[in-house]
């Protein structure tokens, strides 16, 4: 079989594995999206039930609650792998690391970012986002929650062979959400205005490719130290 | 006390030994836990790796292997510096750990297509794999409900689908029963006898002709 048909059955062979381990560990899906509804159900409660101010606020909220969720769920990503020694498997494979890495990310985020995207056109009517920004909610979580993902796989694996390394975790990632953020919550801001987004959205689908390209090479980087320790 | 470099393999002196390590040495947490560790390792040859808890025995396996950078040394695989045998060196070389690395929420049939889809270029009998480790009958339980002792023959049973040249075994007999064990030494010398070798660390004696030991407590 040639370089490429292997590398390629190889890759396809991770994707698989991850996809179905991620299944069969459904509650690590739902918990962003329980996070997502809960949260933000929790705003009229707390700040105003008035139309007027939720519709203000709720690109922000959805947006800030969304990456939280994201957050929420990238600590447990190499945790179980390093525990029982897959992970070990994987930085020894005899293909590239970074390909491998690379679609188990991907489903990852497949799996906790699409869903977050697909949820966030009712958590828009609950806190009375306008309808015509729904789309807008939508294309910008989608693109913008795989680099939070990939970002957040750089910090899961800088941070795998600590034992608590939640807060460490969080104080190294976030700083690198921001800009994710701006650009996303600024994008149905701007479309709940009525005004033209697709700047902000071009910006987005830019992070999204560098994230994809850049991200994994970052990762595995960390990983070789992380098992190393 | 500072060792010359022993010489363990006789009368090859033309070809490249498969895995030829020199001047190994390990400092760790301001200890010397072992310098000037050489040896050479050739096609049907087996080494085991003796010495006390904490000598550092993982630690030169890993460290060979790439997962760790505590110890260094010259490594040449086929005479070719690790530096440039790398792809080499990894696609011809299987790692087998304290850790199993079989996933708890997948059967040991979708463990091991993963292993033979990435390691074996999708070649591989991996239901005659998990019969002879002793599996036979557990292909499809989630590898969660075994024991550590099943565990660890599931992880073994990789050895068997592997291609790999040189098996690199970190206590290859923990957890595993009498018969298991026998069944690990048969795998062995089936290895050796293939034109295989390995190195590996144990307590326990290994029932192969001709295998040659490396007590590192001597590389202190």
């Amino acid at each position: 079989m040639s370089a490429q048909g292997s590398l390629l059955r190889g890759v396809g062979a991770t994707l698989r594995r991850e996809l179905t381990l991620l299944w069969r560990r459904k509650s690590d899906s739902l918990n962003p999206l329980l996070f997502l509804l809960m949260v933000s159900s929790l705003f009229p409660l707390g700040v105003s039930p008035a139309p007027d101010v939720l519709a203000l606020l709720s690109p922000g909220i959805i947006w800030v609650v969304a990456l939280l969720a994201c957050l929420l769920s990238t600590e447990s990503m190499f945790r179980s792998d390093f525990d029982d020694g897959a992970l070990e498997l994987m930085l020894l494979n005899p293909q590239p690391l970074y390909f491998h890495l690379l679609v188990k990310v991907l489903a990852h985020w497949l799996l906790t970012g699409i869903p977050l995207a697909l949820l966030s056109p009712f958590i828009a009517l609950l806190l009375n986002l306008p309808s015509e920004a729904i789309a807008v909610l939508v294309i910008s979580l989608a693109l913008g929650t795989a680099p939070l993902v990939y970002i957040g796989a750089i910090g899961a694996a800088l941070t795998v062979g600590l034992r608590r390394g939640g807060v460490l975790l969080s104080l190294i990632v976030l700083p690198l959400y921001v800009p994710v953020l701006i650009f996303g919550a600024d994008a149905v801001k701007r479309a709940a205005e009525g005004a033209p987004a697709l700047g902000q959205l071009a910006i987005l689908a830019a992070f999204f490719m560098l994230s994809f390209a850049l991200a994994p090479l970052a990762a595995s980087g960390a990983l070789k130290i992380s098992v190393d320790a | 006390m500072n060792c010359q470099p022993i010489e363990l393999t006789k009368g090859k002196t033309l070809n490249h030994p498969l895995l030829q390590v020199d001047n190994f040495h390990c400092e760790r947490d301001d200890r010397i836990l072992f310098r000037g560790v050489s040896f050479a390792l050739d096609h049907g040859e087996i080494l085991q790796v003796v010495g006390h808890n904490g000598c550092g025995k993982t630690t030169l396996l890993r460290s060979l292997c790439g997962l760790s950078s505590y110890a260094v040394g010259d490594v040449h695989w086929r005479g070719k510096s690790l530096a440039e045998a790398v792809s080499d060196f990894r696609r011809e070389v299987l790692f087998h750990g304290h850790l199993p690395g079989v996933k708890a929420l997948l059967t040991p049939r979708e463990n091991l297509t993963w292993f033979v889809d990435v390691y074996c270029l999708g070649v591989g009998d991996i239901e005659a794999a998990l019969a002879e480790v002793g599996l036979f009958g557990y292909e499809d339980v989630p590898c969660g409900s075994l024991s550590a002792g099943q565990l660890r023959r599931v992880a073994l049973a990789k050895l068997l689908l592997s291609p790999a040249t040189l098996w690199v075994l970190d206590e290859p007999f923990t957890a595993i029963d009498v018969h298991g064990i026998a069944m690990l030494q048969s795998l062995l010398q089936h290895h050796l006898a293939k034109g295989g070798a390995v190195l590996l660390t144990s307590h326990q004696a290994i029932d192969v002709p001709e295998v040659r030991s490396l007590n590192l407590e001597m590389f202190k």
